[in-house]
């Protein structure tokens, strides 16, 4: 079986999937990039598919998934280089691709996953939201 | 890839894992640009053709798909028979509806594969297997 490489640069991790993948290559990328976010405590991580000249349900999923799981490990997950033939195949096919950012390039991806990492690292979000932890902790 | 596309007969490719679903779209798009589909169109066929051979090989356990190219006095096309000799289907209607899936997928496979195709047809019983032609018209 073959397998995609996940790529390190700063503090985003990189992956430009260049090859036909089975289901199997797909759902070890998966477990493969969860892995590397852990190991590396990166906040980013781009997905390339400029190279992909079809995108089914199955990767579809797996691009929902590897954003869901991503998200819970701390990570933004930004998919570039969508064809517009594969965009248009997937509005038909009827895929939301839900919970997934794009950008039409990498540089435009690791500009996206800058902005909001400092968004997230804001003091100015919800403090009503920290009162309310600390009630329902408080005896 | 094969050197050179015979248009004449049909070409059969078997379908019994993972590895097999990625040759079927490497020969379905092979057989697309040969009779020069539109890229949009290529994109739709490969995408539908993988569906359904997903379909033949996890709902079916396994089967074959035939690519041959179609004339009809105006324009080429091709076309594709998916056979297995799985359970088949119980209720067509419902396997054909949007998000229903008894596999654990999307529930996008056949419905959204026929949306993609010009000609989409399905014949199966409980216990008969299940075969399933689609074709592509160049425009």
């Amino acid at each position: 079986m073959e397998r995609v490489p996940v790529l390190k640069i700063g503090d985003i991790l990189l992956v430009s999937i260049q090859i036909d993948m089975s289901d199997q290559t797909a759902v070890t990328l998966q477990e493969d990039l969860a892995e590397r976010i852990v190991a590396t405590g990166c906040h980013g991580v781009i997905i390339d598919i400029t190279a992909l000249d079809i995108v089914d349900s199955f990767v579809g999923r797996m691009l929902s998934t590897i954003a869901s799981i991503s998200k819970v490990l701390d990570a933004e997950t930004v998919v570039v280089g969508m064809r517009p033939a594969v965009a248009i195949t997937l509005v038909e096919l009827g895929l939301s691709l839900n919970g997934i950012r794009t950008a039409l390039n990498v540089e435009r991806g690791m500009e996206l996953i800058a902005a909001t990492r400092d968004d997230d690292l804001g003091y100015d979000d919800t403090p009503g939201d920290v009162e309310s932890a600390t009630a329902a902790t408080s005896p | 890839m094969t050197a050179g596309v015979d248009l004449g007969g049909p070409q059969t490719q078997a379908i019994g894992s993972d590895e097999d679903v990625v040759r079927v779209r490497q020969l379905v798009r092979t057989v697309a640009v040969a009779v020069k589909l539109s890229l949009v169109d290529q994109t739709k066929l490969v995408t539908a053709a993988s569906e359904l051979a997903r379909n033949t090989l996890i709902y079916g356990g396994g089967g074959t798909a035939e690519v041959t190219v179609v004339e009809d006095g105006r324009r080429r096309g091709v076309r594709i028979v998916f056979a297995d000799s799985g359970p088949g289907i119980v209720d067509l209607g419902l396997a054909l509806t949007d998000g229903y899936t008894t596999g654990g997928g999307l529930g996008l496979g056949l419905s959204g594969s026929r949306r993609l195709v010009d000609d989409f047809d399905i014949q199966t019983a409980p216990g008969e297997g299940t075969r399933i032609t689609i074709t592509k018209w160049s425009r």
